[in-house]
């Protein structure tokens, strides 16, 4: 029998599958289905989607059973004799009434949880600004005056060539997002470019972040802990190297961060009033272009050709120190070169107009004070 | 009277050899004939398929473990980006109107299709089309690496020069679909035989009437979509920028516009194709043949409802995400009469299985199980989780893949015999069925669960909890492409050779392609119309 032969064909692979899961369970953690989250809307997502499920599986199982049926019993090597049934009004308008019922059954408890997390604007506690950038978001605390960029962290960019091994591989930044437990967050979505989408499955949110567009959504923390995310709409070459992690906290060490990142900040205002030495600005410089130019230009300044330009001999980079401040702090309307004042300090920027007209194949020999930037804004 | 011409019609072609094919490759390059036409698209279709699918090898490669190992970011995003491209309008529309050119007159009672000589240039385009989209990615800066979505304005502000070829691809395949859409409605309409009235149509015709208006529907709304980029690309227009008052999100509108109806234009024919092979080989009418070609229209309908279903997290106000979840959710209805009417038709009937019954029932399975994960993603608030990651990849291949790709090799084991006179090799057939259903399983079944657990689609690497079920995707993936040039033997085996078919080819076959014309059927199909019951 071709059926009982086909049985045996399909019970050798599904063990072979099923061995082959067990066997890479032991070597490492992994998910079968859509976390419950921390959030009150990311259970609510949950069991939304665990009902839809059942439903198609109920559903699956009913049609596939009738199709199994006739495959088994009515076949021709079974004698089977065709009926010549082919119409009923009765039962077309059944199959098409009792789905409609069933949809009407998910489209309650879809619309009710859909108004739950469309629910961003009433009594939040905290409002945050997510910047998507290429290929980094950008935080502002708006309320408190407190902005900081965070971007893929050196240690996932280090081992990318044989990540095996790597705690937390593309899912770690250098400067994570501390949020409290317990209050209602707002965040408020932006674009500085292209169209990133901001993504953490814990706490079920993801909103795209549009040029020109405010978008928002919102989450409330119920327990602190690490939640880690990724962008999730194509945004270009580094579309998959832009992870975000969101520490959760209580509210005390929460307040203490935000106390923490106020004083850096004051710090570095200081710092750009001061005279830099070349050896401090390049060696500041390499970090900062490393970090901010070097997904486009290239880590040795090489670029992508057709894409995006070189920065060894490029006219910029080797010209007037003005028109090289001007394109890095105002960007290039009409390209991918964004505006950098409003992602960098001055020292950052000076160190990196430094670095790139002193290192990767060029020496113009000359310094940029982070004076001089302040001057430019 | 018409069986008697067209019985010795194939034998006789040399002594009229205005009615036979023209000698050489000018045949090919001068042809107005249905069939040959029919033939061109259908290869054009399967180089594409293995063109599209080596891409997708690619893709598959690089994410085999995680880690930068094989390509840089940059040439995946090329790689992702055309495959979309190449197989959504290389692959599957083109060989939807092969099947169409070969079987449309066929089946209706019709000597060729209504206007050859549009027939000819409308396929004449699409090389070239071709060959310009791909020559990019050998061109500085590279092939199109947004998606084949390409939202602005990614493709526009940020995308490289070579964008305008894109553009310029994109508009020469759009002539070519609105052509062969006039043409197969044109022969619809007007070349059917007398007696054939609309509703004694077989489902592929009606399909493909229906799929045409969707054609010439959308495809001028995608011109549109690529000229605004490329005035905002050269000519100082804002229509996607938000630096000069334009609205990047309005190119998605634009887009899902045509992309939603389009993906219908996919799977329609299909339908079409599957309400042909299961009533055969059930030896049992069709069941609900009327509620069918409603449900047809149901679909085209609603397709064109509902297309920002793809955008629940573009920030959309709550009533639109509303009003979109609940038209999404409306087309599992007809959907499912269709399903519930092909399971009827085998209900209580005689059945075999040879190969085009397997990709049917195949088709049948799977394209059931990627309607259910379209009914959860069209569920708003739980997009929320889904939007963008693999559960949307795996949802959209078991459709696109496992349904409108499993129709079109069921259509040439179904077809071929006609077409060629000669037999397919059963034992091949069922064998490229089983490789290539356990491999399509194995390769994209993990993807829901990829998904579910957070993995964004669209990624060169990952993060390593991601790496068991990417290995095992691949694995599937690798064995799937193989399977398809294990089809291109069978494909160049049946065409050489093979055990002569009989005109009616199956038992329980009907039509007038398999009741009135000879295998292979005459170089013009029926200069007499043939009589309709």
């Amino acid at each position: 029998m071709i059926f009982n032969k086909l049985c045996r064909r399909f019970s050798v692979i599904v063990g072979g599958l099923v061995s082959m899961l067990s066997m890479s369970a032991a070597r490492a953690e992994y998910e079968l289905n859509m976390t419950q989250g921390v959030t009150p809307i990311s259970r609510e997502l949950y069991s939304l989607h665990m009902l839809v499920f059942w439903v198609c599986v109920v559903i699956g199982v009913v049609v596939f059973a009738a199709m199994a049926w006739s495959i088994i019993y009515h076949r021709k090597s079974k004698g089977a004799q065709a009926a010549n049934f082919h119409e009923s009004t009765t039962v077309e308008i059944i199959w098409t009434v009792v789905p409609l019922i069933i949809l009407i059954g998910i489209a309650i408890p879809a619309t009710g949880t859909l108004l739950d997390l469309e629910d961003a604007k009433t009594d939040a506690d905290i409002t945050v600004q997510v910047t998507g950038i290429q290929w980094k978001w950008k935080y502002t605390f708006v309320d408190d005056d407190v902005s900081f960029i965070s971007s893929l962290a050196q240690s996932s960019r280090d081992v990318i060539k044989d990540p095996i091994g790597n705690e937390n591989y593309l899912l770690e930044v250098d400067k994570p997002l501390v949020l409290p437990v317990g209050k209602k967050i707002r965040f408020l979505f932006h674009s500085n470019d292209v169209i990133h989408a901001w993504w953490v499955p814990e706490l079920a949110v993801k909103q795209d972040s549009v040029p020109g567009f405010i978008n928002d959504s919102w989450a409330t923390i119920d327990e602190p802990g690490v939640y880690r995310g990724q962008c999730a709409e194509l945004c270009g070459k580094d579309h998959g190297f832009m992870p975000i992690v969101v520490n959760a906290v209580s509210e005390p060490e929460y307040e203490a961060w935000l106390a923490g990142m106020k004083s850096e900040a004051a710090a570095a205002a200081s710092a750009a009033d001061q005279e830099w030495s070349m050896q401090d600005l390049l060696a500041k410089g390499e970090t900062v272009y490393q970090a901010n130019c070097a997904a486009c230009h290239g880590p040795t300044g090489a670029g992508i050709p057709g894409a995006f330009p070189a920065m060894t001999g490029s006219a910029i980079a080797t010209g007037a120190a003005e028109d090289h401040i001007n394109i890095v702090v105002n960007g290039k309307t009409g390209s991918a070169m964004s505006a950098f004042k409003t992602q960098l300090n001055d020292v950052d920027i000076a160190a990196v107009i430094t670095y790139e007209r002193n290192s990767l194949g060029n020496s113009v020999g000359d310094i940029v004070q982070p004076s001089a930037i302040k001057n430019a804004r | 009277m018409s069986t008697e011409i067209t019985h010795d019609g194939h034998d006789a072609h040399d002594d009229h050899d205005h009615h036979g094919p023209a000698k050489g490759l000018m045949r090919w390059v001068f042809t107005t004939n249905h069939k040959d036409i029919g033939t061109l698209y259908l290869w054009l279709a399967f180089i594409m398929l293995l063109y599209g699918g080596s891409m997708a090898m690619v893709i598959r490669l690089e994410l085999f473990q995680p880690g930068l190992q094989w390509v840089e970011p940059h040439f995946f995003n090329q790689m992702t980006t055309m495959h979309g491209l190449v197989m959504v309008f290389g692959a599957i529309m083109p060989a939807f109107v092969g099947l169409a050119n070969w079987l449309i007159p066929m089946m209706i009672g019709a000597p060729d299709m209504a206007l050859p000589r549009m027939n000819n240039w409308s396929f004449w385009i699409l090389p070239f089309a071709f060959t310009m989209l791909a020559s990019t990615t050998f061109m500085e800066g590279g092939a199109p690496a947004f998606g084949w979505t390409f939202y602005a304005p990614l493709s526009t502000t940020f995308a490289p020069d070579t964008t305008d070829f894109f553009i310029f691809a994109v508009h020469l395949m759009g002539i070519s679909s609105v052509m062969g859409a006039i043409n197969v409605i044109a022969t619809i309409l007007n070349m059917r035989a007398p007696g054939m009235t609309l509703m004694k149509m077989p489902l592929f015709v009606w399909t493909w009437l229906i799929t045409a208006y969707l054609l010439i529907a959308v495809m001028p709304v995608l011109a549109g979509a690529v000229t605004m980029m490329l005035t905002d690309r050269h000519f100082g227009t804002s229509f996607f920028d938000a630096a000069g008052g334009g609205d990047p999100v309005m190119f998605q509108h634009v887009f899902w516009f045509f992309g939603h109806p389009e993906v219908y234009i996919m799977i329609l024919p299909a339908f079409g194709i599957i309400s042909a092979i299961i009533p055969t080989f059930a030896r049992k009418p069709l069941f609900g043949y009327s509620s069918m070609v409603y449900a047809t229209a149901s679909i085209a309908i609603l397709s064109f409802m509902v297309w920002a279903h793809h955008m629940f997290t573009t920030g959309m106000p709550v009533a639109g995400e509303l009003y979109f979840m609940y038209a999404t959710i409306l087309i599992s209805v007809p959907t499912g009469v269709k399903v519930f009417n092909w399971v009827t038709t085998m209900w209580k009937g005689s059945m075999t299985f040879e190969t085009p019954m397997l990709w049917a029932l195949g088709f049948i399975v799977m394209f059931t199980i990627g309607g259910f994960s379209g009914l959860m993603l069209g569920v708003a608030p739980v997009d929320t989780q889904y939007h963008d990651t693999y559960f949307v990849v795996a949802h959209f291949h078991y459709v696109l893949v496992t349904g409108a790709l499993y129709s079109i090799i069921a259509a040439f084991y179904y077809w071929v015999p006609k077409w060629t006179g000669h037999m397919y090799d059963e034992k091949l057939g069922k064998i490229h069925f089983w490789w290539s259903t356990i491999a399509v399983n194995v390769l994209f079944f993990p993807q829901h669960f990829l998904g579910l657990a957070g993995m964004p689609r669209r990624i060169p690497d990952y993060s390593l909890q991601f790496a068991e079920f990417n290995m095992i995707s691949s694995i599937g993936g690798f064995a799937f492409g193989l399977a398809q040039v294990f089809f291109l033997y069978i494909v160049i085996k049946t065409i050489k050779g093979g055990v002569k078919a009989t005109d009616r080819v199956w038992e329980g076959a009907t039509g007038l392609e398999f009741e009135h014309l000879p295998s292979p059927p005459p170089y013009h199909s029926f200069t007499e119309a043939p009589p309709v019951k």
